[in-house]
């Protein structure tokens, strides 16, 4: 009966978002302004309704209503209450409803903002925002309805999930679920898909405003400073989101690493990199106004990734550990991303002379060129991304011939693509806006390059001789050098003219200039990530064998001693079989450490979880990978050492505060920029 | 206590001894490959290892072999093991794989010309077409400064001194967008 009562409200939320959408347009096209103002308010209203929705969900997960397929599927009597909440993300319907409910809260706070500047923007943003809901939503009342209940044929005995009661059959409770995917039970998957999902749709709403634009004709820069920090906001939310995930990854999968480049990885990472590349490339429309058909198709790109991101996750068209099933609403999916990416590209190109450019490019060294060449990397990256997802697909296709693109292709093709935003990222900081020289960089850059070479070489004759790790160790100091170096001349520059001591400088110095400065400490922390990412990836030391009782193995200067083993039940109707192994540096003890294999008897799947001891310079890694009771073998264990990884953990951290500072709310209005650039004057790097 | 197996070092290495022990092995290889494990010396778990982490579990899809949790991997790897102790070599090993389960169990396509070419491709499409833009963005700069220098040589020309009003950039500027309109 309640299972009946959500699906309901479902169809009646997806009622409203047409209604919405296309009330927008009638009133916007026949000028009654009392339908648009309807459709604001039906909006308003799809949050109110999805939330009454996903309580009902949970009330179902929470209370084993096994008569309903998604509870059976995804929970099971033995799990915490806690795991039968987060289950709502960790099925295919409950997720594309969890997804419906974050873009459902988006946009009615969004019709909650101030419209009287900008009154034309609202109903196509209605418009966009709600065909975008009523499509996912409408996956959910047609193809995966999370209220499906299960009936028996009471000739047949047939047990089928359905919407409505068939004929001839009787409601079927099962005694018990089937569990979580164990993957799934972790803190970290508490937060990691709600961090994803959360990026995902914010992105939706600079999309919206971008098509409100096209469709207006009010193409000039006013939608980019009214989705700026949206933007940011999504782009932090994305980005957290795949940190999290690499952490899961780190903890729960076993493999010693954070990122194995498998395809649902790629399919969050490509929106991130048009993401960025759109954070970057505004800033020329802002300053300089051009670029601005690129931004346009920057966020269009952005979105359709992103509903590519979901298709590719939902849809089980390529396996791999996140999607969860085969399943119809693959072609949907596909249809939505080429029918939003034809008519989103058709508004470019029809409102093509006015999106022309009103400056033209000066100087091939300036700040706005060097963003370009930033664009240009951030675009190859993600084609890389893009074609090794899909080549598989394709060659299946055209020569039936299966085969996989692992992560020796991606570290390769993406290598010096990095490589080279590093660079970029050490000298954009430093070219002026309008105008730079050879010579006006290269007196701002020499020094912290000398510094630079100055620490590679000190890294050289102490820790590497390794070509790419010394490569890598250079970009990273040059651009933590330019970074300070640019903090140390704005807040020099402040002590002198406002007599302000050093720590008073760099405050009001950031506070000033938040996206700016905030951006800096974003750019140190991907220099702190890219620490633990050349140390993992460059120096990773791994080992595997088998022990006995007592025995010591050696690995990357460790000495790891196996002491103990023991099964016994766990928690959430698991087995836990651990061990306990001693670990020295030397003669130096450092403590134990405790790998062990959990087995869930609802799902039979069995999860590897690490022992793991964590320094600055490195962490000692160890994982049990088999150990039979009734072997008097011993145990095998599998050892990593991992340096420098925590530099990765640390820099998505101050990442956090970087991107906290650039995005948050401004007190005073935003003060008009006037383009320096309309008058051809070199503008200083200082802007 | 002893030790009982040693550590793999990915890479601790200048090219230079890259090389040198690409060679050093091609010529162990050539010489030695099938006696090692024929004596009957079990090989280590790294050994396996090794060639597992190059292979892709032909059941889950997207988990390298050498870390694959499940029963099935287990036996792949026993039979990676089984093969080493035979005297079968890394591509032998790999090979017999590609037989029984399709080129998809190796971690990057048999042929990995057509997987590079594509990107490599888009970038030198969008680097050139990046550099054609900065031309055309660089015209109008290049058409003021010809005129600049046409404004000196006019007054160079009747003698005049100072800076003459097309000298001034924004002037420059103001002078060119008329033109265009008009």
């Amino acid at each position: 009966m309640i299972a009946n009562l959500g699906y309901g409200i479902l169809t009646v939320t997806f009622l409203v978002t047409l209604y919405s959408a296309f009330a927008a347009i009638y009133g916007e096209s026949k000028k009654i302004p009392a339908m648009v103002e309807s459709a604001r308010r039906a909006m308003l209203l799809t949050w109110p309704l999805l939330t009454l929705t996903a309580a009902i969900l949970i009330y179902l997960l929470v209370n084993n209503h096994f008569e309903v397929q998604f509870v059976y599927e995804v929970t099971s009597r033995s799990m915490p209450t806690y795991l039968k909440v987060t289950a709502w993300w960790g099925g295919q319907a409950g997720s594309l409803l969890f997804w419906s409910w974050l873009m459902s809260a988006f946009a009615s706070l969004v019709t909650l903002r101030k419209w009287d500047r900008d009154r034309e923007f609202l109903p196509w943003v209605i418009f966009v925002a709600c065909i975008t809901m009523s499509f996912f939503i409408g996956m959910n009342v047609f193809f995966e309805n999370p209220f499906a209940q299960l009936y028996q044929n009471q000739t047949t005995a047939a047990i089928a999930p359905h919407t409505f009661q068939p004929a001839n059959s009787i409601l079927y409770i099962a005694p018990d679920g089937r569990g979580l995917n164990p993957l799934l039970r972790h803190p970290g998957m508490v937060i990691h898909p709600p961090m994803l999902y959360l990026g995902f749709v914010s992105f939706v709403m600079p999309y919206a405003f971008a098509i409100a634009a096209l469709i207006t004709g009010r193409t000039d820069d006013r939608w980019i400073r009214l989705t700026r920090r949206w933007a940011l906001w999504a782009w932090l939310f994305l980005s957290f989101g795949l940190v999290l995930g690499g952490r899961w990854a780190y903890d729960v999968l076993g493999w010693g690493g954070y990122w194995g480049w498998d395809p649902v990885e790629i399919a969050a990472f490509m929106p991130w990199l048009t993401g960025t590349a759109f954070l970057h490339s505004v800033m020329i429309q802002e300053k300089r106004g051009m670029l601005k058909h690129w931004n346009m198709l920057l966020i269009i790109l952005t979105y359709d990734l992103v509903i590519f991101g979901t298709f590719l996750t939902r849809s089980g068209v390529l396996s791999s550990v996140h999607a969860f099933a085969q399943s119809a609403i693959g072609p949907l999916f596909m249809g939505f991303v080429s029918l939003t990416l034809m008519g989103s590209v058709a508004l470019i190109i029809y409102r093509w002379d006015s999106l022309k450019a009103e400056t033209e490019m000066t100087s091939l060294l300036s700040r706005e060129a060097l963003f370009l060449l930033n664009n240009l990397m951030f675009i190859s990256i993600l084609v890389v991304c893009f074609w090794g997802v899909i080549f598989p697909l394709i060659s299946e296709l055209f020569t039936g011939q299966k085969v996989t693109v692992g992560p020796p292709f991606y570290e390769r093709a993406t290598g010096p693509l990095f490589a080279a935003l590093m660079l970029l990222m050490g000298i954009a900081p430093l070219s002026a806006w309008g105008h730079s020289t050879v010579r006006t960089l290269g007196r701002a850059i020499w020094k912290p390059t000398v510094v630079a070479v100055v620490i590679t070489v000190a890294i050289f004759l102490t820790y590497t001789h390794n070509v790419y790790a010394l490569i890598g160790f250079f970009l990273v100091a040059f651009v933590i050098l330019v970074t300070l170096y640019e903090y140390w001349r704005g807040a020099n520059a402040r002590q002198k003219t406002q007599k302000e001591n050093i720590f008073t400088a760099l405050w009001n110095l950031t506070a000033r200039n938040r996206r700016r400065y905030g951006g800096y400490i974003i750019h140190l922390s991907m220099m702190l990530m890219a620490i633990g990412i050349l140390g993992i990836e460059l120096f990773q030391v791994e080992t595997q064998g088998t022990l006995e009782i007592n025995q010591q193995t050696s690995v990357g200067g460790y000495d790891v001693i196996y002491q103990d083993i023991a099964r016994f039940p766990g928690p959430d109707g698991r087995e836990v079989t651990r061990a306990v192994v001693s670990v020295y540096k030397g003669s130096e003890y450092l403590g134990e450490l405790h790998p062990r294999i959990d087995y869930y008897f609802d799902a039979q799947q069995t999860m590897t979880i690490p022992g793991q001891r964590s320094t600055l310079k490195d962490d000692i890694y160890v994982l049990l990978v088999n150990w039979e009771p009734a072997s008097a073998t011993g145990a095998t264990f599998k050892i990593y050492i991992n340096p420098l990884v925590n530099w990765l953990w640390l820099g998505s951290l101050l990442f956090l505060v970087g991107i906290v500072i650039a995005a948050w709310p401004e007190k005073d209005p935003e003060p008009v920029t006037v383009r320096a650039s309309r008058t051809v004057q070199q503008t200083s790097a200082a802007d | 206590m002893t030790k009982i197996f040693f550590p793999k070092i990915k890479a601790t290495i200048t090219n230079y001894q890259l090389l040198s022990a690409i060679l050093c092995t091609f010529i162990l290889a050539l010489t030695i490959d099938s006696q090692v494990f024929a004596q009957g010396t079990t090989p280590t778990d790294d050994e396996v290892n090794k060639i597992a982490k190059q292979l892709y579990c032909p059941v889950c899809e997207s988990t390298p072999l050498d870390v694959c949790p499940t029963e099935a991997c287990r036996q792949w790897r026993d039979l990676i093991r089984e093969m080493l102790t035979q005297g079968k070599s890394e591509t032998e090993i790999k090979q017999y794989f590609v037989e029984h389960y399709g080129p998809q169990v190796l971690n990057e396509p048999p042929n990995r010309l057509v997987t590079y070419i594509v990107p490599i491709a888009a970038f030198l499409l969008g680097a050139f077409m990046l550099f054609r833009g900065f031309q055309a963005w660089k015209k109008p700069i290049a058409t003021q400064s010809a005129l600049m220098e046409k404004a000196r040589a006019d007054d160079r020309k009747n003698g005049r001194k100072g800076i003459s009003p097309i000298q001034d950039p924004y002037i420059a500027k103001l002078e060119e967008e008329l033109k265009k309109r008009s």
